[in-house]
């Protein structure tokens, strides 16, 4: 994909099919949102972050123009896991760190179903690290949304991998040992194709973000900030606060100047690295422009690493929107290759194949 | 010159060499000809882990055995009549299992000082009379295959590796076994080399030429062809018959099937066969690890396939914790240990039955599910398909306990007609089912306590399944005291019910009245089966039936036991079926256990079982 050429990455959303539902029914139905809410009593503590993704997925999903029968959520275990059990699609809450192994042999085998993975900063990160990581590679159609709030929520406040070295928690009384991920240089490592990240609070962001992943062919992975209000309570109110936020903030625009407020921008570096400068000392004209669709990795990733130090400049957005063959595809290319090369599949040749003999 | 031709009515051979040195082609190969010819046969290929050992190292040495013979036969056969010992290593790490008066063929061009020392022989057994008291066939193999390769344009090195070749065509000559099979099986191998392919041929008729013209080998064999009943037949390993059930349990559900794996000796060879056979709509997924590999097949169950996963003892415990996912979200999904020898790592490529307890109880909760295990290479077919049954009938997964001697261990196998294969066409779902109209995920089917299998993409009928307590009909997460015991419950007794559904336990007692019975399962149907024969011939009256349900266990199984003053339970682990007898029916079983890695020997069973009809008289 021309790096030159900043085209509208997002056919969603106007109308267009989705091109990560190309072989997905389209529904005949108008949903609303209340036909995506299932009769389970939401339990999640008050005030968590999860609440307001619920809401912004329920709310998005009649957009996606897929039958409710077509769309099947997986996730682990962990707060943010208990998700299908509050939508009225079809769901599987499964064992700790193993969604994306499960919605991959789902994805693989049903090319008609849209699968969305929900998993939380423990669940997809530490112990089902494998798993997400083989998904990405592999580029299976899949949606995984990370809930990141940086703690274990579920099992009363152990400090997670994505904790900042030194936290306190009930597990760590003299601060964390452990140095954390940061889940987007993680996912681009393993050579996804879609990386965004957006804030639970921010509902309009993370439609926009659903929206572009739902758009995405392959793996799409989402990182999403999300607030536990009992164990890590205002994680991240700096990118929340309608003070601060602005000057914060770095805002993933497709074609647009990388900025972070009014005053400063992104430039390259004497390394090759990204920094964020001045605009005045640097003027405009070497701001970088964000590029979505770069098939190499290494800007959206240097892009991730502009999260440090803590907050004072934190992307948000999509990082990288690149297309390639995906996993279910392929296998279903094979599939049908075998089929036409080796003739019709019949059950009484292939057991009388090989050497054989008749008695009698 | 016309060589005589001696009649017997079995052979037992092993060709012992290094694993690089192509003795399991050659066996398989020699295999092919003499099932081609109409014997009974029964194959151990025994094999190192290490893929090269250091060449001419005890480690190093591969073998192969091959039983056959002019009746039907039941084991590999405890000792060869014929030892071929391509070098001094193959020749010690075998010649123990040797018996008197045997035939030993070695390659006397790897016989040199230094092979010697390297496996600690002082001075050379072929000529320090140690053998004496064997038939010792002095063949300078290498060097016979080189002289003969003199006028290809290959190089010494490629030459003295068709020495394989040589020896199968001696072997051919002296077991007067049908050549064609291999010479079309040589021609399709090197298609794309043919200079190798001349070569090949060139030795194999060398070796061949060798036996009829050298004095060395005076006398020639012959083993007529069993008598085997009508039909047409194939050699067939277990893993090849389980991978050909998998399809057959595919087609006959209408499911597709979804194979999740991760390699593991020695159950590989089943993803490696399964993932040929694409056109038959077979999905074979290579996961990163064990747990994703059933993971993803039982994913793939959620949407409707057919759901395997395969592998052997270190990957089951890995799948621990999926399968009980599996069996609480009452999905069907086929779990295939083929065991080796363990604990952990174990011997990769030795056989063991210790995985049993492991399937059985080897998950957190009251977790059950059934378990089959095949007795022969060939029932590995017809265990896998009713596998399917089961699964898909009772929405569980089924651990089926195959192992390292059935999955490589072959033995002719009569095909069945396809048409009389059972129909197990699954009925999904596609109607509410509830009272009020919505869809009860866990409203079970009252005569099989199974639930509906509604398919993700079928409207109305959504629904959310997961790892958290259901509460019976909705399915909806519940805590509730007395839910968790009927849930429980219901689990429990879908999978005992099973019981009704399936054959009750053949016994074999010809007589009549035999006090002893002899209960095995899985892998050791043929040993015993050759053991008790010996007995019988010897005037011994001994009953024999062999478990291939061991959960839930056939309906008359109680009452069978209770039929014997003593029953005796031979298997290879340390006698874990035992422990469920005396657990379940109360019964004082005899155990006896041996874990060698490798099967029982018939003549050994068969002392055993005779002490144990004298105790009583």
């Amino acid at each position: 994909m021309p790096s030159e050429n900043f085209s509208d990455a997002h056919a969603g959303g106007n109308g267009a099919v989705p091109n990560g539902l190309k072989l997905v029914p389209r529904s005949d139905v108008e949903y609303k949102m209340k036909d995506f809410k299932s009769d389970q009593d939401v339990r999640w503590c008050p005030g968590c972050g999860d609440y307001a993704i619920l809401a912004a997925f329920q709310g998005f999903l009649p957009e996606l123009g897929v039958p409710r029968e077509n769309i099947v959520i997986v996730s682990g275990i962990g707060c943010s896991s208990r998700f299908p059990y509050y939508l009225s699609t079809y769901g599987m809450h499964s064992i700790h760190g193993r969604a994306p192994a499960i919605a991959t042999g789902l994805a693989s085998s049903r090319p008609d179903l849209s699968v969305w993975v929900i998993t939380g900063d423990g669940d997809g990160l530490s112990i089902g690290g494998n798993h997400l990581i083989h998904a990405l590679r592999r580029n299976v159609n899949i949606n995984v949304l990370l809930f990141n709030n940086r703690i274990y929520g579920l099992t009363k406040g152990q400090y997670s991998p994505t904790s900042e070295t030194g936290m306190v928690t009930r597990s760590s009384p003299m601060g964390s040992l452990d140095s954390p991920f940061n889940p987007v240089s993680l996912a681009l490592g393993a050579e996804a194709g879609f990386v965004a990240r957006t804030i639970d609070s921010d509902r309009k962001h993370v439609t926009s973000v659903l929206r572009a992943a739902a758009d995405h062919e392959g793996a799409s992975f989402v990182e999403i900030y999300q607030n536990c209000p009992v164990f890590n309570d205002d994680a991240f109110q700096p990118l929340k606060d309608q003070e601060e936020r602005d000057s914060r903030l770095l805002r993933l625009e497709h074609g647009e100047p990388l900025r972070v407020g009014a005053d400063r921008g992104v430039v390259v570096g004497d390394h090759g690295e990204l920094t964020v400068a001045d605009i005045a000392e640097v003027g405009e004209d070497r701001l970088v422009r964000h590029d979505a669709h770069r098939a190499d990795p290494g800007y959206a990733f240097a892009l991730s690493r502009l999260d440090q130090p803590a907050f004072e400049h934190v992307p948000v957005g999509v990082f990288r929107d690149v297309q390639r063959p995906t996993y279910d595809g392929l296998m279903a290319e094979q599939l049908a290759t075998a089929g036409a090369d080796q003739g019709e599949a019949d059950l009484a040749s292939l057991l009388t194949s090989g050497d054989t003999w008749t008695v009698g | 010159m016309t060589k005589e031709v001696k009649q017997v009515d079995r052979v037992i051979i092993r060709i012992a060499g290094d694993s690089g040195d192509g003795m399991q082609l050659t066996g398989d190969r020699f295999t092919q000809e003499t099932a081609s010819f109409g014997n009974d046969l029964s194959t151990l290929p025994n094999f190192p882990a290490e893929i090269r050992a250091p060449a001419g190292t005890l480690p190093g040495v591969s073998s192969f055995q091959l039983h056959f013979a002019d009746h039907d036969i039941m084991t590999p056969g405890d000792a060869p009549n014929v030892l071929v010992a391509m070098n001094p290593a193959a020749l010690k790490a075998n010649v123990e299992d040797v018996p008197k008066g045997a035939t030993i063929i070695a390659n006397t061009d790897e016989f040199t000082k230094r092979s010697l020392t390297k496996v600690g022989y002082e001075s050379d057994p072929l000529e320090d009379g140690s053998l004496g008291e064997f038939k010792v066939s002095r063949v300078p193999l290498t060097s016979l295959t080189v002289k003969a390769l003199e006028e290809f344009d290959i190089s010494k090195k490629e030459a003295q590796r068709a020495k394989n070749m040589f020896a199968l065509g001696l072997l051919s000559w002296m077991y007067n076994r049908p050549t064609e099979g291999t010479r079309d099986f040589l021609k399709s191998k090197f298609a794309s080399k043919p200079e190798i392919l001349e070569a090949n041929l060139a030795a194999f008729n060398a070796g061949w030429n060798f036996g009829e013209t050298t004095e060395d080998f005076a006398v020639s064999y012959e083993v007529k062809p069993a008598e085997l009943a009508p039909g047409t037949y194939r050699n067939i390993t277990g893993n090849l018959a389980l991978s050909y059930g998998l399809i057959a349990g595919s087609r006959l559900s209408g499911l597709s099937l979804f194979l999740g794996s991760y390699p593991i000796t020695p159950a590989s060879d089943v993803l490696h066969e399964l993932s040929k056979h694409k056109r038959f709509g077979v999905r074979t997924f290579q996961a990163e690890d064990e747990i994703s590999g059933v993971g993803a097949a039982l994913g793939a169950a959620f949407g409707g396939s057919l759901g395997v996963t395969t592998t052997s003892g270190p990957g089951m415990v890995l799948k621990a914790e999926t399968l009980g996912l599996a069996v609480t979200t009452e999905l069907p999904l086929l779990v295939i240990d083929v065991q080796r020898a363990g604990p952990s790592t174990g011997m990769p490529t030795k056989t063991e039955q210790g995985d049993l307890l492991m399937a059985m109880f080897g998950r957190n909760g009251e977790s059950p599910l059934p378990v089959l295990a095949p007795r022969s290479p060939s029932d590995c077919f017809d265990i896998a398909i009713e596998a399917t049954r089961i699964a898909t009938k009772y929405r569980t997964p089924v651990v089926v306990l195959s192992d390292g001697y059935l999955a490589n261990g072959s033995e002719p196998w009569r095909i069945p007609d396809v048409s009389g294969l059972p129909d197990l066409t699954v009925p999904f779902s596609t109607e509410p089912n509830g009272d009020n109209g919505e869809f009860l995920p866990y409203r079970r089917d009252p005569e099989t306590l199974a639930r509906p299998w509604a398919l993700p993409g079928t409207p109305g009928l959504e629904h959310r399944i997961g790892g958290i307590e259901k509460s019976d009909g909705t399915g909806n997460i519940s805590y509730s005291p007395a839910n968790h015991d009927l849930m429980v419950r219901s689990r429990q007794g879908k999978i005992d019910g099973i019981a009704r559904d399936i054959e009750d336990l053949q016994v074999d007692d010809p007589t009549g009245d035999a006090d002893v019975l002899v209960l095995g399962w899985g892998g050791t149907y043929g040993s015993i089966g050759a053991a008790v024969r010996r007995v019988r011939r010897a005037g011994g009256r001994v009953a024999q039936a062999h478990l291939r349900h061991l959960n839930p266990f056939p309906q008359n199984l109680g009452e069978v036991l209770g039929r014997y003053d003593r029953v005796l339970v031979p298997e290879i682990n340390l006698g874990q079926l035992a422990l469920l007898l005396r657990g379940k029916f109360l019964v004082d079983i005899i155990s006896y256990t041996k874990v060698r890695g490798l099967p029982f020997k018939a003549e050994e069973l068969a002392g055993v079982v005779q002490e144990v009809i004298d105790r009583a008289e």
